[in-house]
């Protein structure tokens, strides 16, 4: 047996292992997201982003546990991948959000996954996509992404989930700067966590206002500035637009689950009766193919290209004889026309 | 591009509130450039035997300093084994008598640390047993 088969039939230390050989990119690693690609397209991918503190890991603790016993019906397999940022300075990281979801331990359909940013700037790690990949293909139904909380707009997650929360909380001071820094632009729901603390309406409010100002450019907003050439034609042209509600939760008393649980529901048929959750993962796919491919090519091209041609180019740019726009017509002309290794 | 991180699991098992040292370690172990996974206090033996599964570590680490370590280390050492990570190390560290450090040992415990312990040798010691066995790194 495979070790994805392994994956695909609920053993939880060979998924443990395939994560772990994903986020390290190592062949074996590539080789197990292969072989799980044609089982995944079915989670419900919830990214959960907002500024350090405002409560995101309680959260994904309290949500995850709705989930697992619903007020009604059957109980839903949850994940979470929690990232928390590498040291910029020795590449460690000290990953702590474990710490908030203690009420998810013992429970088989929970797995909950801490991974380091290592080095990336986009509030996820830059294999945070393909450890979802594997774990949506394990299948779990609802997968929770923590991103970093840098505080500023995480675009990684929101061209990553289906459905992006944006996390606030009262008392962080500038976070209305914060939030007008782009942050909107990401949320599918807004949620004002920590409503036991005071100065929570006056969030709420500011929240709300700004909404209302943000609505009538929704639509160009909404899809995260991708290119949406692969989607064409499935996003239906009258579609009603999305207002990303605001929601009120105490995650420390387990208050608003319910709520919010209702507006991700809400966000998913909407996604649904739209198309745009089939515009949603035509992007993330082709956003990654076009990142392989562009890895590949450079690869491909740098291999054929003579070491001492490219530095001479580089050297003519370096001493301002060559503009760069010309240097590049140079070095596609020094490759051989037709590339003979590549798959036809 | 392939990296490899040590992964380290720091865990304060039962009902022991002194966190200094295992706070104090796992920042030491992330400033030699390894992933800590700090899961805090009033963790069970099974709590700490499915965050190592989940999070696929190469050490765990549990500091004690309630005495109660003779009942709570062969449990954690049993769930390891169960599912699989009889590989995984496990260190102690906290406040063990002198007596039990060789019977911890026996039972499978890669070594044990007590009040003073220099960090950098903790560091050495888990590069050691980890990237020892391996062909070596950083
Ligand atoms: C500070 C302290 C407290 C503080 C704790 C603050 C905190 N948040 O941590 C407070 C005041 C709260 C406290 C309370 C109590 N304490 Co007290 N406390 C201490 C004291 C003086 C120092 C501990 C400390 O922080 N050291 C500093 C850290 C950095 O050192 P460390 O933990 O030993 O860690 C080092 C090594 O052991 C090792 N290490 C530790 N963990 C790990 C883990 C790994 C993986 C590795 C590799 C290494 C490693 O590396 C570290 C670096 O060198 C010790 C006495 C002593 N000298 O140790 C008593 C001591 C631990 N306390 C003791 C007691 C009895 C108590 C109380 C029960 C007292 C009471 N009757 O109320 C309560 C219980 C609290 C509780 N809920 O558990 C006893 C324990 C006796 C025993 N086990 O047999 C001690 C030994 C005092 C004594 N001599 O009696 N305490
Ligand atoms: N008063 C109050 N405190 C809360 C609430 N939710 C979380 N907290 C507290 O806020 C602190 C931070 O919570 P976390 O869940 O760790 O926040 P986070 O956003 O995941 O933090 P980072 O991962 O470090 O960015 C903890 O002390 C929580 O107990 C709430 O609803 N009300
Ligand atoms: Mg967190």
């Amino acid at each position: 047996m495979s070790i994805a088969e392994d994956v695909l039939a609920g053993r939880r230390y060979a998924l443990s292992r395939v994560l772990t050989w994903i986020e390290n990119d190592t062949a074996e690693g590539q080789e197990a997201l292969r072989a799980l690609f044609p089982h995944t397209g079915r989670a419900h991918l919830i990214g959960v982003t907002g500024a350090p503190g405002t409560g995101k890991s309680s959260l994904v603790n309290r949500m995850a546990y709705y989930y697992r016993h619903p007020p009604e019906g059957e109980p839903r397999r949850v994940a979470v991948v929690a990232v928390d940022p590498s040291s910029p300075f020795t590449g460690g990281a000290i990953l702590g959000d474990r710490i908030r979801m203690r009420d998810l331990a013992g429970d088989s359909g929970v797995f909950i996954r801490s991974m380091a940013s290592r080095g990336a700037l986009g509030g996820l790690a830059r294999t945070t996509a393909g450890v979802v990949q594997a774990l949506d293909a394990a299948g779990f139904d609802l997968i929770f992404i923590e991103t970093v909380g840098a505080g500023q707009a995480e675009v990684d997650i929101a061209r990553l989930a289906h459905t992006t929360l944006v996390v606030e909380a009262p008392g962080l001071g500038d976070d209305v700067q914060a939030i007008k820094a782009g942050i909107l632009e990401i949320a599918d729901i807004l949620v004002v966590n920590k409503a036991d603390r005071p100065g929570a309406m006056a969030t709420l409010r500011a929240l709300t206002e700004m909404l209302k100002l943000a609505h009538p450019s929704q639509e160009t907003i909404m899809h995260h500035g991708q290119r949406m050439t692969a989607a064409a034609g499935v996003r239906k042209a009258d579609a009603p637009l999305w207002v990303p509600p605001v929601v009120k939760t105490v995650a420390l008393n387990n208050e608003g689950m319910d709520d919010l649980a209702a507006a991700i529901a809400r966000h998913r048929a909407h996604l649904e009766a739209t198309g745009e959750w089939q515009v949603r993962d035509r992007v993330r796919l082709q956003t990654e193919l076009e990142n392989m491919l562009q890895e590949a090519l450079m690869q491909h091209w740098r291999s054929r290209v003579p070491e001492g041609t490219y530095r001479r180019i580089l050297e003519a740019v370096f001493t301002r004889r060559l503009a760069p726009a010309d240097a590049v017509a140079q070095l596609l002309a020094a490759d051989a026309p037709r590339p003979k290794n590549l798959p036809t | 591009m392939t990296e490899r991180r040590i992964r380290v699991l720091i865990a304060k098992p039962g009902l022991d509130g002194h966190d200094r040292g295992a706070k104090v370690v796992a920042r030491a172990l992330r400033d030699a450039g390894m992933e800590v996974i700090y899961t805090g206090l009033r963790q069970t033996p099974e709590m700490i035997a499915e965050a190592a599964l989940q999070e696929d570590v190469d050490v765990v680490g549990l500091s004690i300093l309630s005495g109660a370590h003779m009942a709570l280390v062969p449990r954690v050492l049993e769930l390891l084994k169960q599912n699989g990570q009889e590989h995984v190390r496990v260190f102690v560290g906290g406040i063990i008598p002198d007596e039990d450090v060789p019977r911890l040992l026996e039972m499978g415990v890669y070594a044990v640390y007590g009040p003073g312990t220099l960090t950098d040798d903790i560091v050495g010691d888990i590069r050691k047993a980890v990237l020892g066995a391996e062909t070596a790194g950083a």
